[in-house]
């Protein structure tokens, strides 16, 4: 119990670098972007390429592979995303499930279907773990995954709270109009925001391919995690991003107690309940409380005789 | 120097559209550097818009604007913060989840650098000091509309556009900004949307008003007599749907 506890902790850093970023695309593009699993599935492949094919050592890889992605975002805001942006609110659904299927399919013509692991090319870090009292094992990478996503967004929260940068984030994300009229510009911002969340993607697919296998086709349940992870902690907060990667890891780790192929419906389920709890939460203080809410339902016959 | 004695802000023939509607129906105006002018007219006369086109929110479909003799009609509204021109908007549109000192900052970290820091905007504005680590979405209107005035100094700018200033406001609070508002004549070219007549003709060196985006009548309020202004807003009044908003 309490090691799958610690487990589905740890976890949960690695949901939540996964989900920063598609918060981060929505709360301020307003940009909702379905290929951000399979950005995340790119930047897996990419650094397996650069370790298996291009002998780069494992860091460098991940370093190149940052950097890579955050040009990619940047150009994808700059060249797709802000034309899609201006075509209403459909377009950019559509141009991002196109752009996942093509993703998809081109990372299956140039890097082939194979499941494949940066496991083996990170020495003994793959199966190295500390001994806890009370007989617990935790494996090290787990750490130190869960120490580089608390690190990462942690600096994100500094950048976003502290900085004339994340000051011209946070305006245009409330008001852009607004914005350009102290002199931000919000296309830039936007781009900005933009290579930031895809690298954010790109880390959790390195993640990923750290702790486990990644093909081309892994990036749509990836999407689902990192949706599941912004819905239970709340749109637009970094905190609330790590905490919904927290919960959601350690839902799994506890549904696998139950059953192994329980583990992810779990995490759907309590996904599910919070988004219910959320939209009654809403209904509710329209209504003026639970009490009120409770009593509209009930008494719906009265209601209407009322009226009527 | 040269650049000063060029008129503020000139616009020529300027046509702004609503989709199919004429909101300014080619509109020419030049605004001297320091003049302090009083935009007075209906609602959905135009003025609103005309202020969002000066500012670059809204695009100019025919015409040009020059500010100090330079095009900027084509320029964002970002790029035009930086050449001098500050609006504070209708409705104020502060960042409600930031704090005031931030709120301020932002403008200041992205606007032109000159004499308008924080601590002389405080200056200029006493009541926006208490306020300065709360959270501008809590304001009243009248604290609202001080940061928002404050937000539009602090760019530094050459021409100030303040839209609908004592719009929704108590008229302690009125009384409180033009007040501080009057420090400012002299310093800067002050364009003011004003609904209450009297006190547009007491502040304001000029008075335009507006009706269905055409101007109707540009004087001074030492020349203009009161009767000549109703007429200008009232004929046109009656001859449209009486607005809501």
């Amino acid at each position: 119990m309490l090691d799958s506890l610690i487990q589905g902790i740890l976890l949960g850093g690695y949901y939540a670098v996964l989900a920063a970023g598609l918060s981060l695309m929505f709360g301020v593009v307003r940009f909702i972007n379905l290929a951000h699993g399979d950005m995340a599935v790119l930047g897996a492949l990419g650094s397996l390429w650069l370790v298996q094919s291009a002998g780069v050592v494992v860091p460098l890889a991940i370093v190149i592979t940052l950097i890579g992605m955050a040009a990619l975002g940047w150009l994808m805001q700059r060249f797709i995303f802000e034309r899609a942006l201006a075509g209403g609110f459909l377009i950019p659904i559509l141009t991002t499930i196109g752009l996942g299927a093509a993703l998809q399919n081109g990372m299956f013509a140039a890097f082939g279907s194979n499941t494949q692991s940066l496991g083996a090319h990170i020495g003994n870090l793959s199966w190295s773990s500390w001994q806890l009292p009370g007989g617990i094992i935790v494996g090290q990478l787990p750490v130190y995954m869960f120490a580089t996503a608390v690190l990462v967004l942690g600096s994100l929260h500094l950048l976003l709270t502290r900085t004339a940068f994340g000051r011209a984030v946070r305006s245009t994300s409330t008001d852009a109009e607004a914005a350009s009229l102290c002199g931000v510009d919000p296309r830039k911002v936007h781009r900005w925001a933009a290579a930031i969340a895809v690298a954010l993607a790109g880390l959790a697919g390195i993640f990923l391919a750290m702790r486990a296998q990644v093909t081309p086709f892994s990036g749509p349940m990836m999407l689902i995690f990192a949706f599941e992870a912004v819905v239970i902690g709340g749109i637009g907060s970094l905190r609330g991003t790590l905490i919904g990667g927290i919960v959601l890891g350690v839902v799994q780790a506890l549904g696998a107690l139950i059953s192994p192929q329980i583990s992810i419906l779990a995490g759907h389920l309590v996904f599910l309940a919070v988004l219910g709890w959320r939209l009654m939460h809403v209904a509710a203080s329209e209504r003026g409380g639970w009490r009120a809410a409770l009593k509209a339902v009930f008494n719906k016959p009265d209601l209407s005789r009322s009226q009527a | 120097m040269t650049s000063a004695q060029k008129p503020a802000l000139t616009l020529t023939d300027l046509v702004g559209r609503h989709g199919q509607l004429q909101a300014i129906k080619g509109l020419s105006l030049t605004v001297e550097p320091n003049e302090v002018l009083a935009v007075i007219g209906a609602n959905g006369a135009g003025k609103t818009t005309l202020m969002r086109m000066i500012a670059g929110l809204h695009p100019v479909a025919e015409g040009g604007i020059l500010l100090h003799g330079a095009p900027v009609t084509t320029m964002p509204a970002h790029e035009r913060v930086k050449a001098g021109i500050a609006l504070s908007p209708e409705g104020r549109r502060l960042f409600g989840d930031m704090t005031v000192a931030e709120n301020l900052m932002i403008a200041a970290e992205n606007g032109r650098k000159g004499d308008w820091t924080l601590s002389t905007v405080c200056d200029a504005f006493p009541q926006l000091t208490p306020l300065l680590g709360r959270l501008a979405g809590g304001l009243s209107g009248g604290q609202r509309q001080a940061v928002a005035i404050g937000r539009a100094l602090i760019s530094n700018p050459s021409v100030i556009l303040l839209d609908e200033v004592s719009l929704g406001l108590s008229p302690a609070a009125v009384e409180g900004l033009y007040e501080s508002l009057a420090g400012l004549k002299g310093q800067v070219t002050l364009i003011v949307v004003e609904q209450d007549l009297t006190r547009a003709m007491g502040f304001a060196s000029r008075l335009i008003c507006i009706a269905e985006g055409v101007l109707e009548l540009d004087g001074t309020p030492a020349t203009l007599s009161r009767q000549q202004i109703t007429d200008a807003y009232f004929g046109i009044h009656k001859a449209e749907e009486p607005s809501h908003a």
